[in-house]
């Protein structure tokens, strides 16, 4: 491509060639409108100024008739810059005036209005004129004219000024906007060419962010933000991927050896009953894990907007207490729940439900220790614009450090490995929560852990 | 009964056409969604159970199509989509049960059997009646060799629902979304707790026992000497 085909196809020059055709158009209406204005009140201006000649004239011709009309025709013919003046006989002879000739046509017509654009012979050169004449009493004809030289040099220089103030305006408006444009154009190439770096692999890469708060920067504030979350997606994947190969393989591997065993033992034995029945558990815990897995994903990828039916989380709670109580009971732990309704949120009853669940099932696996009575309880409260749940057991808890990767898919804190279940409990519960728009936190209960989701009360409650 | 499955992947269709036949049904199987609601349209089947997925078509519409017509045969959907917003979709558009991939095929089955019954029976009975306990959907009276039995009022609906379905197995899965009305997988024993306080109730101090475990799959109620 030569240089010029280069520039020609950049937006910068499109831009700039759409401005200029424009620009030029009204400039070209502006300069011809102005000029054609300007002539037009000129030419009046003139007609104007023949017409009270001709009224001054009437005043020696009424007075002294004839003779006086010619000493003041000829004492204003030798004023410096005189109009046209021209008396003519019945005869059509000329008596008096600056004029040499003219046409006893032309006279007849001027008498009937003014008319402009009329060349006269006068003793110096020809002129270019406005005339009126009148006819007077005893067959004298009195013709006054203007030159419109004056006016047209005036026209002209008008003009050529407008000419030449469109043509630098054009200019300069040319270079500044073809010089703007390529500035932000500039910008944009730069957003280009950082996302193309980014998309080849490097996705760390940020846009630059200036700091001038203008379009610009939003936008690549916006991008940038675009990119933390796919980072932090993409990094989810890769931890995911890696705890798969590690969760899923080591139940895959039971089951084979088991089904090993089974093919050793007696055929149709109790043996070989029991370690079926082992491997359907192992394959049934297999395809929870798998749905569970299945749900967060569908969870995350879901935007907030799916779930918006009205849900009184006092009732969730109450519900899903009953659930858990014998359960809880079964193991020897105390469940209470305590939640004065209504406390609505705008949501899914069965996520959030499924997420208070996992949260209480946690509880049930950790409370009580170091000979302390395993203790839960679920509390349900608005606080401020919001309503918070919490789930409180007097386990050991979780230290600090580990509270944030607690969230993460497959993490197992070490001293719950030996604990059934499958790592993904407080995945899908934070999944839950950020499709709600809320934020779940885990504390100290000291001893034991404390965890409060915290969701946007629905505005329109009762 | 007669099953009509509409699945596209051969393997799982023909893993379940013969799982459906050891039960003893009689399944017919078809891989694409036009032939499939023609053979639903022809009608004769008790359960229709049908892949969201088929090639080129939601299997819902086969669904749709067929509620259109006012027919009425108990439909199961299989998906691989398990949020519960499409299991709501696949419930607004006709179909009785829906049930996500993977599942185990012992839920399947259970489904199946429940769906179908509902199908010959209906909801119409006031007292449920398993060997001699019963229950009266009205007065929520509940006894057993004459002998009423108090019940807290979930132990009640899981009781009812058990009966309503006697002699089938239910799911755990099936007991959370049928009595406590929520759709997910109850990770720990809950359930099972709640099931052996209600046998505790109905069957301590009797001869027969009512209410089973089935292992693998659920439990069932059921009067062991028919």
């Amino acid at each position: 491509m030569t240089p010029v085909a280069r520039i020609a196809k950049t937006t910068a020059f499109k831009l700039s060639a759409v401005y200029l055709l424009v620009f030029s158009a009204f400039a070209l209406i502006f300069v011809f409108s102005i000029s054609y204005t300007a002539s037009e009140v000129l030419n009046g201006q003139l007609a104007d100024s023949v017409e009270e000649e001709i009224l001054n004239l009437a005043d020696p011709w009424n007075d002294g008739g004839v003779y006086a009309l010619i000493a003041a025709i000829q004492e204003r013919s030798s004023r410096p810059g005189a109009a046209l003046y021209l008396l003519v006989d019945p005869m059509g002879r000329l008596l008096a005036g600056n004029v040499t000739r003219v046409s006893g046509d032309l006279l007849a017509d001027a008498v009937r209005g003014p008319i402009t654009t009329v060349y006269f012979d006068t003793a110096e050169n020809q002129r270019e004129a406005v005339i009126r004449a009148v006819r007077l009493g005893g067959g004298y004809t009195l013709l006054v004219g203007r030159d419109i030289a004056e006016s047209e040099r005036f026209g002209s220089v008008i003009r050529t000024a407008l000419i030449l103030a469109g043509a630098l305006l054009i200019a300069l408006a040319m270079g500044s906007w073809f010089f703007v444009s390529r500035r932000v154009l500039k910008r944009i190439d730069a957003v280009s060419d950082a996302t193309r770096r980014i998309m080849a692999g490097d996705l760390s890469g940020r846009l630059e962010v200036l700091g001038t708060d203008d379009e610009f920067d939003r936008l690549a504030a916006s991008l940038n933000a675009m990119l933390e979350r796919i980072e932090h997606l993409l990094s989810g994947l890769r931890s995911v991927s890696d705890n798969i190969a590690h969760d899923l393989k080591t139940p895959l591997t039971r089951m084979r050896n088991r089904i090993e065993t089974a093919l050793g033992a007696a055929p149709d034995s109790d043996a070989q009953r029991a370690v079926l029945q082992d491997t359907i558990d192992e394959a049934d815990q297999l395809i929870r894990t798998f749905n569970a897995l299945l749900m967060i994903s569908r969870i995350e990828a879901g935007a907030p907007q799916e779930a918006r039916e009205l849900v009184d989380l006092a009732v969730v709670a109450a519900d899903v207490g009953e659930l858990y109580g014998p359960a809880a009971e079964e193991a020897g732990a105390t469940l209470t729940v305590s939640a004065e309704g209504p406390l609505n949120v705008r949501g899914n009853r069965e996520l959030l439900g499924q997420a208070l669940a996992n949260l209480i099932d946690n509880a049930l696996k950790y409370a009580g220790g170091a000979g302390r009575e395993p203790r839960i309880a679920v509390t349900a409260a608005r606080d401020g614009g919001d309503v918070v749940v919490t789930v409180t057991d007097n386990g050991p808890g979780i230290p600090e450090r580990d509270r944030e990767r607690v969230f993460g898919r497959f993490v197992r804190l070490e001293e719950s490995r030996s604990t059934p279940g499958t790592g993904l409990g407080l995945s899908l519960v934070a999944a839950v929560v950020t499709l709600h728009g809320g934020t779940v936190t885990l504390g100290d209960a000291a001893p034991g852990l404390a965890v409060a989701i915290r969701l946007p009360a629905a505005v329109d409650t009762p | 009964m007669r099953i009509l499955l509409v699945e596209d992947d051969r393997e799982t269709a023909a893993y379940l056409v013969r799982a459906l036949r050891e039960a003893g049904h009689v399944p017919e199987h078809t891989a694409d969604g036009a032939s499939g609601a023609e053979m639903a349209l022809g009608g004769g089947y008790d359960v229709l159970v049908v892949d969201r997925m088929l090639p080129g078509r939601d299997g819902l519409s086969i669904i749709e199509e067929l509620r259109a017509t006012g027919d009425h045969t108990p439909a199961l959907i299989l998906s691989a989509l398990g949020q519960v917003d499409d299991r709501v979709k696949g419930l607004r558009a006709g179909g009785d049960d829906y049930l996500a991939k993977p599942y185990a095929l012992s839920e399947l089955l259970a489904r199946i059997e429940v769906l179908a019954r509902r199908r010959r029976q209906g909801d119409g009975d006031v007292v449920y009646r398993v060997g001699d306990l019963e229950l009266d959907r009205l007065s929520h009276a509940v006894a057993r060799a004459g002998q009423a039995i108090p019940l807290q009022p979930r132990e009640f609906r899981l009781l009812e629902y058990l009966m309503k379905n006697a002699g089938k197995v239910v799911t755990r899965t099936m007991l959370l979304e049928n009595v406590w009305d929520y759709h997910f997988d109850p990770q720990t024993n809950v359930i099972d707790v709640h099931i052996s306080r209600l046998r505790a109730k109905i069957d301590k101090g009797f001869e027969e026992p009512l209410l089973q475990t089935v292992r693998g799959a659920g439990y069932m109620i059921r009067d062991p000497r028919r």
